[in-house]
């Protein structure tokens, strides 16, 4: 029984970094652009049908296909936010951003079905199958390798926010949009580039998902957009460290009761995010006023 | 009453008169069939504006009172040994169940800031699905069956159909006084600025909380109304995302807070959905027309339909005035104070 | 149907930013004050800590003998203190005679009320937009609508943060003569202003704001030549917001 605890624990653990890095996509969106990017679960499933596409037809390892796929996904990002957010005014601006963000989601689940059908897929490659003995337990390679990944992404994301130009100014961004363009940001470069950094991150996602999921589909996007909302509200909007946190502790509870009751473990997340909205609307690092606009 | 209320009343009057008619002159049942999905439609859009059209609070869990409605009536149906017309008397009862329901989603979901607001109710209708597909009263996701009637099969689809067609005119005529009414008021003065509403004296929580039950109680009953008509419930049906965002396309194409508005998006695009899934037998190209269509809404009718061609009529007006009298500007106002009924822009 | 308003040692502070610094001032009951003082002295800070759109950090706010610190805006509005807003905040998707219905409303039948609100309309001149969208006026028109709403709930002490701001000189005549009504008839006002013409004419007495705490006070014409108004005015100088 520990055994199969501290098992639980370590993937969990090694899980949650990588959705800890698709979390922190979406948090960054939402805290430079002010919306909540729904498409996030349908993208993350598109990287991952990208690596398929790669690695099957192209012979690519799923590693190699990385330096592809992740400078893909930031090409649709921009595109995605060139043509269908940036035209959004008004004053329901965030509302409509988010239903476009619904369509464009259904658009690519759409496209996604008419190329692959609703069939199980999923990534292999040497080490997608192998694991490591420690401590007495089997740690599956690819977890470990996931979770390199998602370290690397993260710090990558840390230095370029925190240690270029352009890290400046998206931070300046996110604490007053009006201000930064008075020192002659251009907000809108800005916010087009975030949303691909925003989107890029799900390419890795997708391949780590991809090859951890044990088979996925179109409509997979579902489970994963639901899980990734209920990690940043249970964060609070705009706290990327808040989503880190939130994200390992979500998927090690999971895993937690994944093994007593397999059926009910996704409503950990579910429940958690209810939990703290009674009793903290703002979520566990939310810095926006909890007041109901 | 003034000229244009008379008008539109009896445009409504003849509208209602043309569905009552509708199945005796279209029997074939593929048509009434229709029929009775459009009106379920026109009922959910409708309800669902009385809230999100209303508040500004986009809902898009309302699925989950839709289910639970319609669980609601199947559990019920099947405990009580109900059959026949008889189960239609559960189909209020079902509405209550989801106005129950509503209460505390209400009261955890609208704490927060508006578009907080619609992840949250994005991750309840997740629960929902989740819960009816592994709880055993519903089903687990094996779904249930229905006790169906066994009427003749020519005519099956009428008793459904007027149902369907009382409950919507039901829900317009209070979606038309809720406009009217001191409540109607502060919610969309709560949609414009609900701080400063809230300044001036309005309860926020409580008005949005009543026009929540409000919605999720009609909601409900469609969804009961639904599931009886199709005769199963499985979860993937009953919590269906592309259904809620059908429903927040019609409301957003015939005009978003207005009267007419979500019944006319209904009306339009109900049945040119079930057309399109006629001739096409893949699933996917109506997600990806629907989509598509979703995006040239928003991106170049945000108002919807409607409020965008009475626009355009209220600009033509006024430059044909402008012509006749040959005077350099005239400002056509609406009607003077008094008439606050005006229901066509919000 | 007056009192008085009175704030004591109040002091707010937003992260590092201190906004007022133990401020203190009494509006008399049945006299139109004015509260000036450069950009940055914590005005409209002020307004919104008496009138609960901001915590206080510490001190009193007291109307006549009830204190009502803390209070939030919907209770400051039912003991009868109104407000406006700097930036104009009314309903655009309400009609004109739509926004003066939603305050709340007691005592009077939704007839009363409705013509309540059309003669409040009259008085401030826009009654023949009553059936137009809010947001369609023009900036005055809507300022005049601001104050219209603000009086339908006959508040006893009404708050006017830069009623004549951005407004053209005609219009602010005929605000001033509005107000000036309104105060024979026996209401109290607090009056935000950098317009100095109109607060001169129009207060009976004025409180001087900088940096977060009251420099001056009294008749205008003692202030006006107080040189430590004289010096928070050109001295300083700071930019920003309230």
């Amino acid at each position: 029984m520990a055994n199969e605890i501290a098992q639980a624990i370590a993937a969990g653990i090694l899980g949650g970094g990588i959705y800890a890095l698709m979390a922190a996509g979406l948090t960054l969106i939402f805290g430079v652009l002010d919306i909540i990017n729904v498409a996030q679960g349908i993208l993350v499933v598109l990287g991952a049908y990208l690596s398929y596409v790669l690695s099957v037809h192209l012979h690519i390892d799923l590693l190699v296909g990385l330096l592809i796929t992740v400078p893909a996904m930031f090409v649709i990002g921009v595109a995605i936010y060139w043509l269908f957010i940036r035209p959004l005014r008004g004053a329901e601006r965030t509302s409509m951003t988010l239903l476009a963000c619904f369509a464009v989601a259904l658009i690519i689940e759409g496209v996604l079905y008419r190329e692959f059908g609703s069939n199980y897929v999923s990534l292999t490659a040497w080490y997608t199958t192998s694991s490591v003995h420690i401590f007495g337990f089997y740690l599956p390679d690819i977890y470990l390798i996931g979770f390199g990944l998602a370290v690397l992404a993260i710090t990558a994301l840390y230095l370029i926010l925190y240690r270029t130009t352009f890290g400046r100014a998206v931070r300046a961004t996110m604490q007053n949009q009006t201000a930064a363009r008075l020192i002659g940001i251009d907000v809108n470069r800005v916010s087009a580039v975030t949303f691909g950094i925003g989107t890029a991150v799900t390419a890795i996602g997708g391949m780590v998902y991809g090859a951890i999921s044990g088979g996925f589909t179109p409509n997979s996007g579902y489970d994963l957009i639901s899980r990734l909302l209920a990690i940043v509200i249970l964060a609070g909007m705009g706290s990327i460290g808040g989503a880190l946190v939130a994200a390992v502790f979500m998927t090690t509870a999971e895993a937690l009761v994944d093994i007593w009751q397999p059926e009910w473990s996704v409503a950990v997340f579910y429940l958690a995010m209810v939990i703290i909205l009674t009793v903290r609307p703002a979520g566990l690092f939310g810095r926006r006023a909890a007041r109901a606009q | 009453m003034t000229r244009p209320t008379v008008i539109r009343a009896a445009g409504a009057g003849v509208l209602v008169l043309a569905a009552a008619l509708f199945p005796l002159v279209f029997t074939n049942p593929t048509v009434t069939n229709f029929g009775v999905v459009t009106l379920i439609f026109v009922v959910v859009t409708s309800a669902w504006n009385i809230f999100s059209g209303y508040s500004g609070y986009l809902s898009l869990g309302h699925a989950v009172f839709y289910g639970t409605g319609a669980y609601f009536l199947v559990v019920a149906a099947k405990d009580w040994n109900l059959s026949g017309a008889t189960i239609f008397w559960l189909v209020p009862l079902a509405g209550l169940a989801a106005a129950v329901i509503a209460v505390p989603v209400g009261l955890v979901a609208l704490r927060v800031r508006r578009h907080t607001f619609v992840v949250i109710t994005i991750a309840f209708f997740f629960i929902a699905q989740l819960s009816a597909s592994n709880l055993s009263v519903t089903g687990g996701s094996s779904g249930l069956l229905v006790p169906v009637p066994n009427w003749a099969p020519a005519t099956y689809n009428n008793p459904f159909y007027y149902l369907a067609l009382i409950i919507a005119v039901a829900t317009v005529a209070l979606s038309w006084q809720v406009r009217r009414s001191r409540f109607g008021l502060q919610l969309r003065a709560i949609r414009d600025d609900e701080d400063r509403a809230a300044g001036l004296g309005v309860r926020a929580m409580p008005v949005k909380l009543t026009a929540l039950v409000l919605s999720a109680f009609i909601t409900g009953m469609a969804g009961a109304l639904w599931v009886y008509f199709i005769g199963e419930a499985f979860p993937q049906f009953v919590f269906d995302p592309l259904f809620d965002l059908a429903v927040v396309l019609m409301a957003f194409f015939g005009g978003l807070g207005t009267l007419a508005g979500p019944v006319l998006g209904a009306l339009i695009l109900e049945p040119a959905q079930l057309w399109l899934n006629l001739q096409q037998s893949n699933g996917y190209e109506s997600e990806i027309l629907f989509g598509a269509l979703f995006l040239v809404v928003i991106l170049f009718l945000p108002r919807g339909v409607l409020p965008t061609a009475a626009e355009y009529a209220r600009a033509w007006n006024a430059w044909w005035l402008r012509r006749k009298s040959g005077s350099p500007r005239v400002v056509a106002e609406a009607d003077s104070a008094g008439t606050s009924v005006r229901g066509s822009v919000s | 149907m007056t009192a008085t308003l009175r704030a004591e040692g109040v002091t707010k502070s937003f992260g590092g930013v201190q906004a007022l610094a133990g401020c203190s001032l009494t509006v008399p009951a049945g006299s139109i004050s004015g509260l000036i003082g450069p950009n940055g002295s914590g005005k409209t800070t002020l307004f919104n800590v008496m009138t609960g759109y901001e915590r206080i950090d510490s001190g009193q706010v007291y109307l006549g003998d009830r204190q009502i610190t803390g209070a939030p805006p919907h209770r400051v509005f039912a003991l009868g203190v109104g407000r406006t807003f700097q930036l104009t905040r009314i309903f655009p998707r309400l009609t004109v005679l739509e926004n003066m219905l939603v305050p709340a409303q007691h005592g009077r039948s939704a007839r009363q009320h409705r013509e309540h609100a059309m003669e409040l309309l009259a008085f401030t001149g826009i009654a023949g937009h009553a059936g137009a969208l809010a947001g369609t006026l023009s900036y005055g028109q809507r300022k005049l609508l601001e104050l219209a709403y603000v009086l339908v709930a006959d508040p006893a002490v009404v708050l006017l943060d830069e009623p004549a701001g951005g407004v053209n000189p005609s219009l602010i005549h005929h605000i001033a003569d509005r107000i000036r009504e309104l105060n024979k008839a026996g209401r109290t006002f607090l009056i935000v202003e950098h317009n100095m013409e109109f607060v001169m004419g129009l207060c009976h007495q004025l409180t001087v704001l900088d940096s977060g705490a009251v420099v001056a006070s009294g008749p205008p014409e003692t202030v006006r030549s107080d040189p430590r108004v004289l010096d928070a005015y050109l001295g300083t100088g700071t930019d920003g917001d309230d």
